[in-house]
């Protein structure tokens, strides 16, 4: 899809349900045509490397579904297509072909800025090697991200912010502490602070527990559940440890490029809008609203991000 | 908004490597400081050169009699004693470029005082003009012979700093007498300080009296003249001898002519010679045309034809001025260009070290792009690491070449002037080489894929 394109869909978009097709040519199954309920709807996606001559297909037609508020775990052996799947959810890469619905957004081609910006405002990402800053405090790793954010967010309120999502993950005593002075664990709450501050609706976790012991691991592992039944954030747990997808809801198993299992969970689940938050009425949370949402169907443009959600302090 | 939050990121990322920032911008530094003290020194010559051309007379032009030459031997300059102060009042009068022109006599003789002697190397009969021309009006005590003392040849002078010292001690020489050759002269005024000259012969050690009455009472003839011949066939003084030795007066061989014949036959007037003529013109841009004015006046009074060589010779002070002025200028430019050098190398430096921190930094730009940073943020992002580096290293360069200057006057002793001009280019420079030197690291940064960046190891 062109930039143009993204425009016009912008303007069709216009923040409200829209039945408006952005294909101008239908295809017959209107589930596929229309803008996609889900967060996630990959359709038919492929993924061919060229090296050298030779065309080797990694993703040979993967459709799955995440609905929102979910936590699915993504299962595959290495050379499975996972990580260049994961890479594709992530808008990290492009697909060859096939169409990738994230948050009512067509992302399948869009450009490398336009994806930066998706990433900044819809997606956070955890890492196997947290991949913190060197030298860097904690709170300057978890502030990094607004960096790139084109929120009017004045620096005073993107450190007030910082702070509250490193409390949210119980570093509120830590926030001077530099990578090397903290243990594994805390290292990945971090990485967890850093992914959640600009309030994403998809958190993406790449073997999160892969650099931490067994104890390590189900605390972080809790943390992710914590988050997704609180905060109704979306949470992919990309593993090839079962016993870490164990702590998803639901597992997609993908194997040679194509889905083995679980594209699609056994009943989708119609997530209400907001999430009602349990620990809300408990007034433990810092994050005293449900993570801000884009109205379905709602198309992530510059002018949006600087709706600041009633109720968000 | 976005270039605070780059200009902070960049800040922050130098910050975590402060010791690697501070070698990285040291050649940058030592090339801006050697850029500030080069020129300070630079300036400070060409200033040094200025002021010793100043103090032997601003603008001035010199008018030096020609050379006789006997059977195609030259006799050099000088030998033709052709310039008289009738020349000199008509190169004032008659050239409107000539500001001031002063008559000289110059002798070398010995002076003395009481048991104390010495013989200054500047030993000047002139007219009070010679002052200004020479642009040496300030007296440290008394004052300047007038015109009525030239006109009377009055037998005053006034002295330099030098001389005074030598024949008075520190008692005021103003009102003592003085003996030059037979004749005593009355110490009228001290002339100022002007200390040595470019070939540092002292100008203090100088004697200034009416040319009248140095051509009367101390020169026999010109001082200039070497040549025993010429000496002894010119000039005033030995007809004034010959005058004395064989008195015409009392015996008229002829009758007294008439009015009329008087008129019709004007008395051959035998010229005074003089050695030499100081002209000044009005300004510098004035020199040329008053040596043009001077040459074709001097040439219509000696009757010379335009094919005829001439028996003066102007002479251009502001030739020797731009010698030594292009002779600095030429250091100067030269040490310019090695500083250069020096920045271009330390230009380099921080390429270098930024394309080793593009590289260790590879999985921080990946996971900066991850979390949404466009190429254009990662670019801008190191450009303007490189940029700070670079003007830091610009300002503490500036500092180091400003005391580095100061400690050459001080420990050298070499006049060093700092100009802000070089400064704030010096600044504009270390910007620009961070920003040329920057921008290939940069755009590299800019390039990773982030994907490949992430597994990066």
């Amino acid at each position: 899809m062109s930039g143009r394109e993204f425009n016009s869909m912008h303007k069709q978009g216009n923040g409200v349900p829209s039945p408006a097709q952005p294909i101008t040519h239908s295809p017959p199954d209107p589930a596929a045509s229309s803008v996609p309920m889900d967060l996630i709807t990959l359709n038919d996606i492929y993924k061919t490397y060229h090296v050298g001559e030779i065309d080797v297909p990694v993703l040979k037609g993967v459709s799955l579904r995440v609905g929102r508020g979910e936590m699915v775990a993504l299962m595959g052996a290495s050379g499975s297509g996972k990580s260049t799947l994961m890479n594709i959810l992530g808008c990290l890469d492009r697909p060859t072909s096939g169409e990738y619905w994230l948050d009512g957004q067509e992302c399948s081609r869009l450009t490398n800025d336009e994806r930066a910006m998706v990433r900044n405002h819809k997606i956070g990402f955890v890492f196997q090697s947290f991949n913190l800053l060197p030298r860097t405090s904690a709170l300057h790793q978890v502030m990094m991200p607004l960096t790139y954010t084109g929120h009017n967010l004045t620096r005073a309120e993107g450190r007030e912010r910082a702070i509250q999502m490193l409390q949210r993950v119980g570093l509120g005593d830590r926030m001077d502490h530099e990578p090397s002075q903290l243990s594994g664990g805390q290292q990945q709450r971090v990485a967890i602070a850093r992914a959640l501050v600009n309030r994403p609706p998809l958190l993406f976790a790449d073997e999160p527990t892969g650099n931490l012991d067994s104890h390590t691991s189900e605390d972080v592992l809790k943390m992710f559940q914590q988050i997704n039944a609180e905060e109704g954030i979306t949470i992919i747990l990309v593993t090839h440890d079962s016993n870490v997808a164990n702590h998803a809801k639901r597992t997609i198993r993908i194997r040679d490029g194509l889905i083995e299992s679980g594209a699609f969970g056994v009943e989708i689940p119609p997530p209400p809008l907001p999430i009602p938050i349990a620990a809300a009425a408990n007034g433990a949370p810092l994050i005293a609203a449900p993570i801000p949402q884009a109205p379905w169907g709602k198309v992530l443009h510059a002018s949006d991000v600087d709706d600041e959600p009633a109720g968000v302090r | 908004m976005r270039f605070i939050r780059t200009f902070q990121t960049a800040l922050h990322a130098l910050g975590r490597n402060v010791m690697r920032a501070i070698l990285t911008t040291l050649g940058i530094v030592i090339g801006i400081a050697a850029v500030i003290a080069m020129v300070a020194i630079g300036n400070g010559s060409a200033d040094a050169i200025q002021k010793t051309i100043a103090s032997l007379g601003a603008n001035s032009l010199l008018i030096l009699p020609g050379s006789t030459s006997s059977g195609g031997v030259s006799s050099g300059v000088g030998t033709s004693m052709k310039l008289t102060p009738e020349d000199c009042d008509a190169v004032l009068r008659d050239c409107p470029d000539v500001l001031y022109a002063a008559p000289v006599v110059r002798v070398r003789t010995q002076v003395i005082y009481g048991n104390r002697n010495t013989v200054p190397p500047y030993e000047y009969g002139t007219t009070p003009e010679f002052l200004n021309v020479r642009d040496w009006t300030d007296m440290e005590a008394g004052s300047c012979f007038t015109d009525q003392d030239v006109r009377n040849s009055s037998k005053v002078c006034i002295i330099g700093m030098t001389t005074a010292r030598t024949l008075f001690d520190d008692a005021s020489p103003v009102g003592q007498e003085i003996r030059l050759r037979n004749a005593m002269f009355k110490v009228v005024g001290v002339l100022s300080s002007k200390g040595a000259n470019m070939w540092g012969t002292d100008q203090d050690d100088v004697i200034i009296a009416p040319w009248t009455s140095i051509k009367a009472n101390v020169s026999g003839s010109s001082a200039q003249v070497a040549n025993q011949s010429a000496a002894a066939a010119a000039t005033s003084g030995a007809v004034n001898t010959l005058t004395q030795l064989y008195p015409t007066t009392g015996f008229n061989l002829f009758d007294a002519p008439t009015a009329d014949q008087l008129a019709d036959t004007p008395l051959q007037v035998r010229f005074v010679n003089i050695d030499q003529i100081y002209v000044s013109a009005a300004s510098p841009e004035d020199i040329a045309p008053a040596m043009r004015e001077v040459d074709a006046l001097l040439r219509e009074r000696h009757k010379i034809t335009a094919d005829d060589e001439e028996d003066f010779d102007v002479r251009d002070m502001t030739e020797m001025v731009k010698k030594f002025t292009s002779a600095s200028d030429t250091m100067g430019t030269l040490l310019f260009a090695v500083a250069c050098i020096s920045l271009v190398v330390g230009g380099v430096g921080i390429m270098n070290i930024m394309l080793v921190s593009v590289t260790e930094r590879t999985r921080e730009i990946g996971l900066r792009m991850a979390v949404g940073a466009r190429a254009s943020d990662i670019l801008w992002q190191f450009l303007t690491e490189a940029v700070l580096l670079c003007m830091a290293g610009g300002i503490l360069g500036i500092i180091l070449g400003y005391i580095a200057s100061k400690s050459v006057t001080a420990f050298f002793g070499w006049a060093t002037r700092i100009s802000v001009a070089s400064a704030i280019v010096a600044f504009l420079v270390s910007a620009v080489v961070g920003a040329v030197f920057g921008f290939y690291p940069a755009w590299k940064a800019s390039r990773l894929d982030p994907i490949d960046a992430l597994r990066y190891e």
